[in-house]
């Protein structure tokens, strides 16, 4: 028994040891990224941008709280860039004080200009349709307005992840943007009515209840069919994709509500040059089409190839209003969710 | 109860040991609860816009399904743990050794894996619904009403089954030390066992019992992975909704101080309806005793397997079948080298953060019994609520007070020296231990005073009437009869530990990857094999542990 307390501390001592010095020791060529994106979607991209360039790239993936993180680390934090998942987050950081403008000739002739802010604090990087999935036994029309998901003729036909999930959000602050207050919430109702069950799992998920009846239509981001179709993992994802189609909503009005996944450069970035380099290179063709081919993503540069995947679903027409305009709303437009009671 | 009772002649010398005892502890408690000081004043730091908003639109809801949840999960998890921890400490049946320790399995399973299990068990494409389908021809779910385990019952279901351990342990705990006495008065008097059952033994492991659902409580309360899944909107997912969507995180840690609320009302509420009760005392005697099993017969004997075996198939079971299946197959793939790095943070940081947590709680709860002063008893409990909020609000009340001071030390270590001592805390794994300790202290806690409760003071007076001094009464007295309760205390934090996500994804620094970190990483990008694999891992890592905690508790018997 004394002996194995006397293991025990001794494990305790090395190990305490250990991680006080771990992030000591390391002393190279570097860039720290700070990640609301899952690692293994951009790792083939950073291992291709440590190949080119000899520079290292350690990632840290946090979904909650990267906000008060990078503001409570301030000066001395080790983050040299954040990638984000969607505009709202990029706009947050811009008005947190988080980050730094970069002015690059490479970024700016590859970004066109409404995906990425004015004054040079992030940058877009790709491209996120909300499409409306519907089952191709029970759906028959094959065109559809993001507003006419209110109309009674879905009752109960309506599959959706939570309301409070940032990419409905985006989805009911540019319906803020564009019809006001009032009217989006009697819109939100109106959805509300028409969902067949309380809002439950994730975009894939809703795919499912369409393939086993429990719904004809759904709201989703277009590269999750994409990355179904294609999963070779977990195959009987491929026979779920296969019952659904893919509807543009208002390609034939305004467009459809597209969101933004971006990158900005820390405003204290200890690697300010590593990290300019990293941001080009994801602003690349080459690192654009990686995007496109494994991700199912739409690329920010026009040119960029796009997946055969992506381009099966159809032509993509987006809404045009300007993202900053739509980031203004997502407060109101979380707070109509809770006064709805959508998720209930 | 203890107010008036003074244990110690004022000789100088001891009045001193005493104090510097007392301060010690007063500082260690003053650091647990720090992080909950820091919420509070996050949360009155605020323009109070979002109040409104919050009153109106998020209260009612959420706190009716968070109550209807809190006490579900409560009054199912106190029937299944009492009643299975009755039959295995007090009747012969078959297989009873081995449900004596399987019983406290689920608890090695992190509840957003059980979560997942379940759901994948039930879903429409599981085999439940697949057999059903087969079976009476149906196509479509439309077709037949199947019971949805993304709901508030199912959440209140799912999370039972994996937190009934708690209760189970405590109240198993209490039925070897004092059952036998209690059983043969009720026996002396004539009642029937099922009567003594509810008469006596409930009552008398009414202090566990309330000690265990409150855990359990705290638990299904700051739950988010869990709750997310099965689509359960409660008030810690409001909290999230209002912080990260609404860009408030006052408002949000005004809904965390109201889940606060809701507990410390709870342990009111509980210790209010136990005011007359008197604590029994236990000197070693009781349980020396051995003790006979009553046989029983036929039926009734396979019954009680069968009550002991539901609870650990569905808690314990159905996860680590669906999970095993998918690990074999990506066992076929090879091993990923990360998994074996992730494991060994994993263990190293959940025996700090056991060894550290019990050692934190020794202090508290001695201090509060040799000196129970209103402001130590306030500061312990505001020490060992920080289990009730979420793991990432409670990382936030301990990241920034912790990267302030980095930052200001910084800056006089530059211009004095210099040298930049950069993010010294929030930089290394430190940062991660703190929290844990924060988080888990109302487990150690819990376990180790109502331990302490249990030995009688007048221990404490007769060591000082032989001269002895406030260490060597503890060492010599104290802690040999503490020791079950401190192993208990120390297993069940390295546990937690082991499970524990979202103050862990907020405070790493880089280069850490836990188990629970890699399986979110691979979950959230729907590789639920790789996932698996790693979900196995850590349910076999808290397997051994959990043999080693039943044998403490059942060598106390022997």
């Amino acid at each position: 028994m004394r002996n194995l307390i006397r293991h025990i501390g001794t494990i305790f001592i090395i190990t305490t040891i250990i991680f006080t010095l771990k992030p000591v020791l390391a002393q190279e060529k570097i860039v720290n990224i700070y990640s609301y994106r899952q690692p293994d979607l951009i790792a083939p991209l950073l291992q291709e941008f440590s190949k080119q360039t000899g520079i290292k790239t350690k990632l840290l993936y946090l979904n909650k709280g990267l906000v008060e993180r990078l503001k409570a680390e301030g000066a001395n934090s080790p983050a040299d860039i954040i990638l984000t998942t969607d505009f709202s987050r990029l706009i947050a950081l811009k008005n947190a004080h988080l980050l730094r403008k970069v002015t690059s000739e490479k970024i700016n002739n590859n970004i066109p200009p409404q995906y990425r802010d004015e004054e040079g604090y992030w940058f877009g990087l790709t491209v996120r349709a909300r499409v409306v999935f519907a089952s191709k036994a029970r759906v028959k029309q094959n065109d559809i307005t993001y507003e006419e998901l209110a109309e009674e003729k879905w009752r109960g036909k309506i599959c959706s992840r939570s309301g409070q999930n940032i990419y409905n959000i985006g989805l009911f602050a540019s319906m803020i943007a564009h019809h006001g207050v009032e009217k989006t919430k009697k819109w939100l109702k109106g959805l509300k009515a028409n969902l067949a069950r309380s809002p439950v799992g994730n975009d894939r998920a809703q795919i499912k209840a369409i393939y086993s009846g429990e719904c004809d239509i759904s709201l989703g981001n277009s590269y999750y069919a994409g990355l179904m179709r294609n999963n070779e993992e977990y195959p009987e994802q491929k026979q779920w994709e296969a019952a659904v189609k893919i509807l543009f909503p208002n390609r034939d009005g305004r467009g459809t509500h597209v969101n933004l996944s971006g990158m900005g450069m820390a405003k204290y970035a200890p690697n300010p040059q590593n990290a300019l380099l990293l941001m080009e290179f994801l602003a690349s063709k080459k690192a654009q089409e990686i995007y496109a081919e494994q991700v199912y993503e739409y690329p920010v540069l026009r040119g960029a190839e796009l997946s055969s995947t992506v381009k099966s679903f159809g032509q993509l027409k987006a809404d045009k209003i300007s993202l900053s305009t739509i980031a203004e709303y997502s407060a109101k437009a979380s707070r109509l969710v809770d006064e709805v009671g959508f998720d209930d | 109860m203890v107010a008036n009772f003074n244990p110690f002649p004022l000789s100088r010398s001891t009045f001193m040991q005493f104090d510097k005892y007392i301060i010690l502890a007063f500082l260690l408690a003053l650091l647990v609860a720090l992080p909950i000081i820091s919420l509070i004043f996050m949360a009155l730091a605020s323009d109070f816009t979002s109040l409104k908003h919050i009153v109106t639109s998020i209260l009612p809801r959420a706190s009716l399904t968070t109550i209807i949840l809190l006490f579900g999960v409560g009054i199912l998890t106190a029937l299944i743990g009492s009643i299975t921890a009755w039959l295995v400490s007090f009747f012969a049946f078959p297989m009873r050794k081995f449900f004596s320790w399987a019983l406290i399995l689920p608890l090695a399973v992190p509840t957003y894996i059980s979560a997942y299990g379940f759901v994948e068990f039930f879903s429409f494409t599981g085999p439940v619904q697949t057999l059903i389908r087969n079976i009476f021809g149906f196509s479509s779910p439309r077709e037949y009403w199947f019971f949805e385990i993304r709901s508030l019952g199912g959440a209140i279901i799912v999370l039972s089954l994996v937190l009934y351990p708690y209760v189970y342990l405590l109240v198993r705990a209490l039925f070897i030390i004092q059952g036998r006495v209690a059983i043969e008065a009720g026996e002396v008097l004539g009642a029937a066992k099922e009567k003594i059952f509810i008469k006596i033994l409930i009552p008398l492991a009414r202090p566990a019992l309330a000690l265990g659902v409150i855990l359990v409580m705290m638990e299904a309360i700051n739950d988010i992975g869990a709750m997310e899944y099965l689509g359960v909107k409660t008030l810690t997912l409001s909290i999230f909704s209002v912080w990260i969507n609404q860009g408030d995180f006052a408002g949000a840690a005004q809904i965390a101080l109201i889940l606060l609320f809701i507990v410390l009302l709870l342990i009111l509420v509980e210790q209010f309806a136990r005011r007359r009760q008197k604590f029994s005392e236990v000197g070693k005697s009781t349980y020396h005793a051995q003790f006979n099993l009553y046989k029983i017969s036929g039926i009734k004997k396979w019954l009680a397997s069968l009550i002991c075996l539901l609870p650990i198939l569905s808690g314990f079971g159905i996860p680590f079948i669906i999970l095993g299946n998918y690990a074999l197959k990506s066992l076929r793939n090879g091993i990923d080298i990360r998994l074996f790095n992730a494991t060994l943070t994993s263990v190293s940081l959940a025996l700090m953060a056991a060894i550290l947590t019990v050692i934190f709680a020794i202090f508290l709860t001695y201090a509060v019994r040799i000196k129970p002063t209103k402001i130590m008893k306030f500061l312990a409990r505001l020490a060992s609520i920080g289990y009730a909020i979420p793991g990432t609000i409670i990382a936030l009340g301990i990241f920034i007070p912790l990267a302030n001071f980095d930052n200001f030390l910084d800056f006089y270590m530059r211009n004095w020296f210099g040298i930049s001592s950069g993010l010294l805390i929030t930089g290394s794994g430190l940062t991660l231990i703190y929290a844990y300790i924060v988080r888990f202290m109302a487990i150690a806690e819990g376990t180790i005073s109502s331990s302490l409760q249990k030995i009688s003071y007048n221990l404490d007076e007769a060591a000082s009437l032989y001269g002895r001094g406030r260490f060597a009464t503890f060492r010599e007295i104290i802690f040999p009869l503490l020791r079950p309760a401190i192993a208990s205390a120390a297993l069940l934090v390295f546990i937690d530990t082991l499970k524990e996500l979202s103050a862990t994804i907020m405070l790493r620094p880089f280069g850490i990857e836990t188990l629970s970190i890699y399986i979110h990483d691979l979950a959230s990008r729907g590789r639920i094999e790789q996932a698996s694999t790693a979900s196995i891992l850590i349910i076999l890592v808290g397997i051994v542990p959990l043999i080693f905690l039943s044998r403490t508790i059942i060598k106390k018997v022997e």
